[in-house]
């Protein structure tokens, strides 16, 4: 089985939040607002939620590796 | 002008519902020319999927709009006159120049922050509803409640004088008022950058620790003072015209339909999701900045040639049964994030954390303060003309 991993491109990132409010043990925010990947492998278990984070990110400065959850 | 106004297509409602017309074009071409009228040509893109690839390219789709397009009444504007107008408005750049200035202002936004604020936001919510209720029934949820609440929490976060309110809510409400002339909206634009100019030199000699303080001790020397004037004119107009309505109609939204309210008031814990099915299914902000294209692009299969410009109708967009099934039913439990309310791409709402964080403390406050809350006999009156879909009044009893 594939690992899961999670990119995040802090130069596009806006600092919408967005991740932070979905999935907030993956993702946080630096004091500037931009996003911090907490949890770079999250697991299966969480990788529904991990999923949707990236889908709603507005700046698409988040992407995933390894098996690809459902969308949205 | 001596003509009565008319509303562009990508405005018109049926009371929460975007009009038969609109719902026919998503589903059908997805993507129309048409002459609004105001005069400017332009694209209309209703397709949820093509909305988002529209306002998640900002190379393609510029929101220098008037690089390509002329809106008619510009003509009587010089061209300094007009970028003065436009300095700090991060609506009316792109990247770079957005990045820049939105990056000087997100650190104010994360999640930890709107946290911070919250115990502030529900003494503000829980004094509204105290004098609401020592003033007894009936009284008008929009001047009592929906206004005053993200009004005065903005007025805080910027550093502006609450007691102003009266004179910058007018003139904002006028900014965004489709039924004036471009002339007068840019007369009420001009005198809020004044307003504000005023308060940016008051912070710039004794800067707070509100935005305005932070904006000139930490970007003073980056920023002109027609930028901050913008930024801070923004964010006032952004701050309170969008979430005043959206408590307003998601009210009405929630009297009008009994077995939801009924559902939330017993599950208050659904109030996340509650929040975001109201924002996808209200979509207050029509289209968000219209946009030209900065090369031919070609979107549900229609061709749209360079410098062309395009309207992306939210409320058509979330009603879209490609983002959920049976999209036309308002549905709480439901609640994804994957609307477009806020928009989408760079220019994604700068307070859609703050819209949120006020939206789920003052929607639960005010059910559980009143749970007779009903509408009386008058009836709603919806705002129309404005770039802000929402209620000019909204008499209610409990």
């Amino acid at each position: 089985m594939v690992t899961l991993r999670v990119r995040a491109d802090r130069d596009v990132c806006i600092g919408a939040g967005m991740c932070v409010l979905t999935a907030e043990e993956v993702f946080d925010q630096d004091d500037e607002g931009v996003v911090v990947v907490l949890m770079p492998e999250p697991g299966a278990g969480r990788a529904e939620a991990v999923g949707r984070a990236v889908a709603a990110c507005p700046s698409g400065a988040l992407s995933l590796e390894g098996d690809q959850p459902p969308v949205r | 002008m001596s003509e009565a106004p008319v509303l562009p297509l990508h405005m018109r409602r049926d009371g929460f519902d975007p009009v038969p017309e609109l719902s026919a074009l998503r589903e059908g071409e997805g993507v129309r020319r048409v002459t609004t009228p105001l005069g400017l040509e332009a694209w209309l893109v209703t397709r949820f999927a093509d909305v988002r690839e529209v306002l998640g390219d900002s190379e393609r789709f510029s929101n220098v709009l008037h690089r390509a397009v002329r809106v008619p009444g510009m003509e009587g504007y010089t061209e300094e006159e007009l970028a003065r107008l436009r300095a700090g408005n991060m609506l009316a750049c792109d990247p770079p120049e957005h990045t820049r200035l939105r990056r000087m202002l997100t650190p104010e936004f994360t999640v930890r922050r709107m946290r911070a604020l919250e115990p502030r936001v529900r003494r503000i919510v829980a004094d509204h509803l105290d004098a609401m209720e020592r003033g007894g029934p009936p009284a008008d949820l929009v001047s009592a409640f929906a206004l005053p609440v993200p009004s005065l929490v903005i007025c805080e976060l910027l550093g502006v004088p609450h007691t102003d309110r009266g004179d910058f809510q007018r003139r904002t409400s006028r900014m965004l008022d489709l039924s004036l002339s471009f002339q007068e909206r840019t007369q009420a634009q001009r005198e809020s950058r004044e307003y504000m100019a005023g308060l940016v030199a008051r912070a710039a000699a004794d800067p707070g620790d509100d935005l305005l303080g932070m904006l000139v001790r930490e970007h003073g020397d980056d920023l002109s003072a027609d930028e901050l004037a913008g930024i801070g004119s923004l964010l006032l107009l952004a701050g309170h015209e969008t979430t005043a309505n959206m408590l307003a109609l998601g009210t009405l939204a929630l009297l009008r339909h009994p077995v939801q309210m009924a559902l939330l008031r017993k599950e208050p814990e659904r109030i996340e999701a509650a929040v975001e099915e109201l924002l996808r299914w209200l979509s207050i902000v029509h289209s968000g900045a219209f946009k030209v294209t900065t090369t031919d692009v070609e979107i549900a299969g229609v061709r749209i040639p360079e410098g062309e410009a395009v309207v992306c109708v939210l409320p058509a967009a979330n009603r879209d049964p490609g983002l959920v099934p049976d999209p036309d039913r308002l549905d709480i439990t439901r609640g994804g994030l994957g609307h477009v309310a806020f928009g989408h791409g760079v220019h994604h709402c700068l307070g859609a954390p703050l819209a949120r964080m006020e939206l789920r403390i003052a929607f639960p406050a005010l059910l559980e303060r009143f749970p007779g809350l009903r509408e009386t006999g008058r009836a709603p009156e919806f705002r129309s003309f404005h770039i802000v879909y929402g209620l000019n009044s909204l008499e209610v009893a409990w």
